[in-house]
């Protein structure tokens, strides 16, 4: 089992009250599933991703990644887990603007210590594998919106992680671009990653295998696609 | 806190890449630094300078010499100049009297000064310092006769009109000609060179070279009787020159025959009380320098952590990212205190410069020897790394500790 969540709940203090944004989320995933997670907003979707994403640790209940209970590690711990189990991929990109798209790739490989020498034709292979092999050198503003997507999901990839986290990957882009990036998921998925897919679009949650709903911090349904 | 060398790469990089996108922010930010940089050195610099200025002209004078005189060599106000102004003379008896009844004195040498000109055939030179002394003076003066002798206890026994000059006098009376064994005239007598003295320079602009040595017997006989004697001491060695400074005051006391509730009416003079009132003059440059400098900077070091916040600010969102691709916080904390190093190490390298250039140029134009050597590098490096960790530290940290949610959620 790569990912089990066990009585998650996650609660927040908003000025006096406290929120509940999360009320008991069970949820087990297995290598090489394709999972979209949907709900409207308020749902406690982007809750339930930090938490997957270990941005974030638990009020209560406990989180397995790949064999380790992630639930009470620290900040240092939880940058080390991301580095290596986890590849972002986010609705706006996040790039670093100065630094070209062979750098941005690279990033991971200098946080986790990766040698030079290596961390050169790891970055050139994922960028190779989601299509920018002529790209390499270009910075994020010298490149179009699905192209940097693709630095992005490359970035994501570099590491080998286990899971491929994507919020909303497509919602910065047009429909044809957002089908091209869809078509890479379709592509990474089949090569044997696990993706998890945040969305509140349908016609994006078709791609995945497995869709699940959640309603006030809780799991409505959980049914395969 | 360990660092790896591409994670420190990688905050050059930033650094570098974020300095180069706010060039002229950067400049303005580092110029408290560089004001302070250039005041502290230069300040420094000075002092090295004033300090091998001073010990080379006091050198002169000897460690170990005691001198009496009828004036202190520092006057400090007008009272005291008028309390001293009606000291009587110190007289040949009195220097006997000290040469008789000193036990911890190795030499004792009297000097009495006038300046006359001398002439040597058509060559003539004003204001020449005429010194009478004895043999001894060799000792207390360290003058030795680069060519010919000094002249000997018999030529002072017998008043003989010997002298011994300075190099200047020797080299303006006599050009290319050997003084020694000539006979030139000194106030209108004929006195017979016996010997060229070393060159010795000059001592707080004064040469010390444009003089002529006689034996103060010849001196008193041909100038008069009625000016006051330097009694020149020199210590047995260099531990006992406290114990003679006071056997001379009880001497001399007795010599002049001052009662027991009477002040000195003499002075006693030493080259370590020269050195006081110099090391209380670098005392207040040294003051000056730790004031203005700390002043700059801290308002420097203050203008790069203003800098450094506003950085932290504007990259926000980049740093969510790093974080939330792994960059664990000193990783954060690093790269944000290599950019603040960075900036106040562009303001020490330039404040360096221009304070190399400032020296080289005082150098030129003043007589002041502004030293400034390897240290400064060291300086520098201590300057950049202290006030970039320091001022950067708050910054960074601040950096460091943003939760990776909130900063990828910040605009």
């Amino acid at each position: 089992m790569l990912i089990e969540l066990q009585g998650i709940v996650k609660d927040y203090r908003l000025g006096l009250e406290i929120v509940h944004a999360l009320n008991g989320i069970d949820i087990r995933i297995d290598q090489n599933e394709y999972v979209a997670i949907m709900g409207p907003s308020g749902s406690g979707k982007s809750t339930l991703m930090n938490l997957i994403g270990c941005l974030d640790t638990p009020t209560e209940g406990t989180y397995f990644l790949n064999g380790s209970n992630v639930s009470h590690m620290d900040d240092d711990q939880l940058a080390e887990i991301r580095n290596r189990e986890i590849g972002f991929v986010f609705q706006n990109f996040n790039l670093l603007p100065r630094a070209s798209a062979l750098h941005n790739v690279e990033l991971p490989l200098i946080y986790n210590g990766t040698p030079a020498s290596q961390r050169r034709d790891l970055a050139e292979e994922a960028l190779i594998k989601v299509g920018l092999k002529d790209r390499m050198g270009h910075r994020p503003n010298e490149l179009s919106g699905g192209q940097r997507q693709r630095v992005a999901v490359a970035r994501a990839l570099v590491n080998k992680p286990s899971i491929i986290l994507a919020d909303e990957p497509t919602g910065n882009l047009d429909t044809r671009t957002g089908d091209e990036i869809m078509d890479l998921f379709e592509d990474l998925h089949d090569g044997g990653n696990t993706i998890i897919l945040v969305t509140h679009e349908e016609y994006i949650a078709e791609h995945s295998d497995r869709i699940i709903r959640l309603r006030d911090g809780r799991v409505e349904r959980d049914e395969s696609n | 806190m360990v660092i790896s060398w591409s994670e420190l790469g990688e905050g050059l990089r930033i650094a570098l890449n974020s300095l180069k996108a706010n060039r002229l922010r950067t400049v303005l930010t580092t110029l408290g630094i560089l004001i302070g940089v250039i005041v502290v050195t230069v300040i420094i610099a000075v002092i090295q300078g004033l300090n091998v200025y001073v010990s080379e002209e006091l050198s002169s004078l000897g460690t170990d010499n005691v001198y009496i005189s009828r004036y202190p060599w520092m006057i400090t106000s007008y009272e005291e100049w008028l309390r001293v102004s009606k000291r009587k003379r110190i007289t040949e008896n009195q220097f006997r009297f000290i040469q008789k009844h000193s036990r911890h004195a190795g030499v004792v040498v009297p000097e009495i000064v006038t300046r006359r000109t001398s002439r040597y055939r058509n060559e003539s030179l004003d204001r020449v310092q005429i010194i009478g002394t004895t043999e001894d003076y060799i000792a207390t003066s360290n003058s030795l006769p680069e060519m010919g002798r000094f002249f000997g206890e018999t030529d002072v026994g017998v008043r003989r009109a010997v002298c011994v000059i300075g190099r200047e006098v020797a080299d303006r009376l006599f050009r290319n000609e050997n003084p020694v064994g000539r006979r030139m005239k000194i106030g209108g007598h004929s006195f017979l060179v016996l010997g060229v003295l070393e060159k010795r320079g000059q001592m707080f602009g004064h040469s010390m070279d444009n003089n002529a040595i006689i034996p103060y017997s010849t001196f008193e006989k041909l100038f008069g009787r009625h000016r006051s004697f330097e009694i020149q001491v020199k210590a047995g060695g260099a531990e006992f020159v406290d114990a003679l400074r006071d056997e001379l005051e009880g001497l001399m006391r007795r010599a002049r025959g001052l009662g027991a509730g009477q002040e000195n009416d003499f002075s006693i003079n030493q080259q370590s009380q020269l050195m006081e009132v110099y090391n209380n003059l670098t005392r207040v440059l040294w003051i000056v320098l730790i004031g203005i400098g700390s002043i700059a900077l801290l308002v420097g070091g203050i203008g790069i952590m203003n800098i450094m916040l506003v950085s932290v600010t504007e990259r926000t969102r980049e740093i969510g990212v790093r974080k939330a691709i792994g960059a664990k916080r000193r990783i954060i904390l690093w790269q944000f205190l290599v950019e603040s190093m960075f900036i106040s190490g562009i303001g020490v390298t330039i404040g360096l410069l221009i304070s190399i250039g400032i020296a080289l140029f005082v150098k030129q134009v003043s007589p002041l020897p502004v030293h400034l050597s390897t240290w400064i590098i060291f300086l520098g490096i201590g300057f950049t790394v202290a006030i970039g960790m320091f001022f950067g530290l708050y910054p960074a940290s601040k950096a460091a500790r943003l939760d990776p949610i909130e900063a990828l959620r910040y605009e």
